[in-house]
């Protein structure tokens, strides 16, 4: 129920981002999400998308380091209260949360979060014996696309 | 003749003809020494009227040559010489009679311009063959030479050597690492020959691409133009599966083919019988007995076009005279560890460009593909070490990133002395020039730039 993320290592200067987006756009490839996490002097960004392994050869040939990071996809009602409840399920069983960024989707009354745990097996099986729904790769793929 | 352990299967002798000479008993190398140097610096008189001047300042005629020793009452010559004679001024030969020029690749300035007759191309394959006998290649070996071929000398040095020795040559030049890659796997080379920089480039770019180079034929690299550290060789060889000797040689002198290790690795032999060394003092200039740590200083005994007589290599060495395990008799150098104009000084403290790479190849999964940028702020002087990342130090959280510069900062603190910044920056975004890493970037003095 995990989903492949790439990550990208990026300095700091105009233009970086853009280069990795027109990369992916010529091999007609669309992001389901990114998120860019920054300090002074360099970026990290990461990528969600269908045909992550296409992306990373296109990525690697153009000399960029992109790694895969396994995280998880978690379905959260879109109302006061909605990710609470995630994040209670979570502190009850002791598991960090090494960052997360969240997107919503069109249509419906859900949002998405994306979670790095450090224990993301543990974190999926709390989860959903809670009765949450941790979204595979098929759901998050189809939902979006 | 020495005894030797290399077997010989070209014929009868255990030593190949072209390696005779680097087992000769020293008496009779000294013998043909003297011989050599007595005929260039004739020579030398006769046709270089920058040489004739400098020895009638002192005095001297090529009569008073009469023992070994005399060389050092010749005057020096260094690379200001090659500058102010730019470009042919200090050509001992007419162009009837020169068949080659090659030139350094400054961008700034003018370049130093390099001549060979017909017979100095013949003597540059020969001690070239004998590099690559010194490391164990023979006819059979099909080596992929990755120097750039052109005005460099490193390219056309290594190919002729190959040629002459009968091994297999791939004039691969510089560039292009997929192919590169590809070609190695496919063809089965056994034998690289590049910058020490170029292969680990190489060996993180076939790893990219699912190519383990443990697992292919290649067994020798033969790499030089640039200083590397004994820390990088380990990480080479543990890293391809193979043997990486140490090759020397400048333009000034020849190009590659000066002297190289064999494979004790215990320095580098150097063929003494075509370029006589000397260490001297860096400040003084005074002459220092074998084993002591100075500057190497070169003469050509058997150039035509372009001899150098007591040439500044600015290269900080020691000459180790003790017999190698190898048997052979002709000297070595130790592991250039530095040139004596690579000294940094950094808020008054000496700062080797070296010693940041040792001290980055002790964090696990670094390469050492680095810069060093010096700028003067506020009346400080202040260096930032740049340090590519590589998908092995890749973390994906900015934590992680954060504490590999933090150990990075500490690493090189703990190494020389002083607390410096570190920047992380993207794989391959540093210069690189022929193959060779600009190491570094001073901006201290903007108006005279100067990058080495």
């Amino acid at each position: 129920m995990k989903i492949t993320q790439l990550s990208l290592f990026l300095e700091n200067k105009p233009g970086q981002l853009l280069r990795i987006c027109r990369l992916l756009a010529e091999a007609q490839l669309n992001l389901i999400t990114l998120c860019l996490a920054d300090t002074q002097q360099f970026g990290i960004l990461r990528l969600i998308l269908r045909d992550w392994q296409k992306a990373k050869e296109i990525l690697e040939a153009h000399g960029l380091v992109a790694t895969t990071t396994e995280v998880v996809a978690i379905e959260v009602d879109d109302r006061p209260g909605g990710m609470a409840r995630i994040l209670e399920i979570l502190a009850q069983h002791q598991i960090n949360i090494e960052y997360l960024y969240a997107f919503t989707f069109k249509r419906g009354d859900k949002a998405v979060v994306v979670f790095r745990f450090d224990r993301p097996d543990d974190a999926i099986a709390a989860l959903q014996q809670s009765g949450q729904n941790v979204l595979g790769p098929v759901e998050l793929y189809g939902e979006t696309s | 003749m020495s005894p030797t352990t290399e077997s010989w299967s070209d014929g009868d002798s255990p030593v190949h003809p072209f390696s005779a000479v680097d087992f000769l008993p020293r008496p009779q190398l000294q013998a043909m020494q003297l011989y050599r140097l007595q005929n260039i610096v004739r020579w030398t008189y006769e046709r270089v009227v920058l040489f004739r001047q400098r020895m009638q300042e002192r005095g001297l005629t090529p009569d008073d040559i009469r023992d070994l020793r005399d060389i050092e009452r010749l005057p020096f010559s260094n690379k200001a010489d090659l500058h102010a004679t730019y470009p042919f001024g200090l050509f001992a030969c007419s162009m009837e009679e020169i068949v080659r020029l090659h030139a350094s690749s400054g961008t700034k300035s003018k370049p130093i311009v390099v001549a060979y007759t017909q017979k100095d191309l013949e003597l540059w394959a020969s001690v070239m063959a004998r590099t690559f006998l010194l490391c164990g290649i023979r006819r059979g070996d099909i080596i992929q030479n990755a120097y750039g071929y052109g005005l460099f000398t490193g390219g056309l040095g290594f190919h002729s050597g190959a040629e002459a020795l009968g091994a297999t040559v791939i004039p691969m030049s510089t560039g292009n690492s997929d192919r590169q890659i590809m070609i190695m796997k496919d063809f089965g080379c056994t034998a690289v020959c590049c910058t020490p920089t170029y292969f680990l480039h190489l060996i993180e770019r076939a790893r990219d691409i699912g190519v383990d180079l443990r697992k292919h034929p290649i067994r020798v690299g033969m790499f030089g133009a640039e200083p590397w550290t004994e820390a990088m060789r380990e990480r080479i060889q543990e890293e391809a599966g193979i043997k990486a000797h140490d090759c020397y040689g400048l333009s000034e002198i020849i190009g590659p083919g000066v002297a190289a290790e064999c494979p004790f690795q215990q320095g580098l032999h150097i063929f003494e019988d075509h370029f006589y060394p000397e260490i001297v003092d860096p400040e003084t200039g005074e002459v220092l007995p074998d084993g002591e740590e100075g500057e190497l200083v070169l003469t050509t005994l058997t150039k035509q076009a372009m001899p150098m007589i007591r040439y500044r290599t600015r290269d900080i060495t020691r000459l180790i005279s003790e017999r190698c395990a190898c048997g052979r008799t002709i000297r070595r150098i130790a592991r250039i560890r530095h040139r004596s104009d690579d000294m940094l000084i950094i808020r008054g403290i000496n700062v080797f460009p070296s010693q940041i790479e040792e001290a980055l190849l002790t964090v696990e999964g670094t390469l050492p593909h680095y810069q060093i940028v010096l700028t003067r702020e506020d009346n400080l002087d202040q260096m930032e070490v740049r340090v590519e990342v590589t998908a092995e130090v890749f973390g994906d959280t900015v934590g992680a990133m954060e504490q590999l510069r933090q150990c990075l900062v500490h690493q090189i603190e703990s190494t020389i002395g002083i607390r410096v910044r570190v920047r992380l920056v993207e794989p391959q975004s540093l210069q690189r020039s022929e193959g060779k890493a600009k190491r570094v970037l001073d901006l201290r003095n903007q108006d005279s730039t100067k990058t080495t």
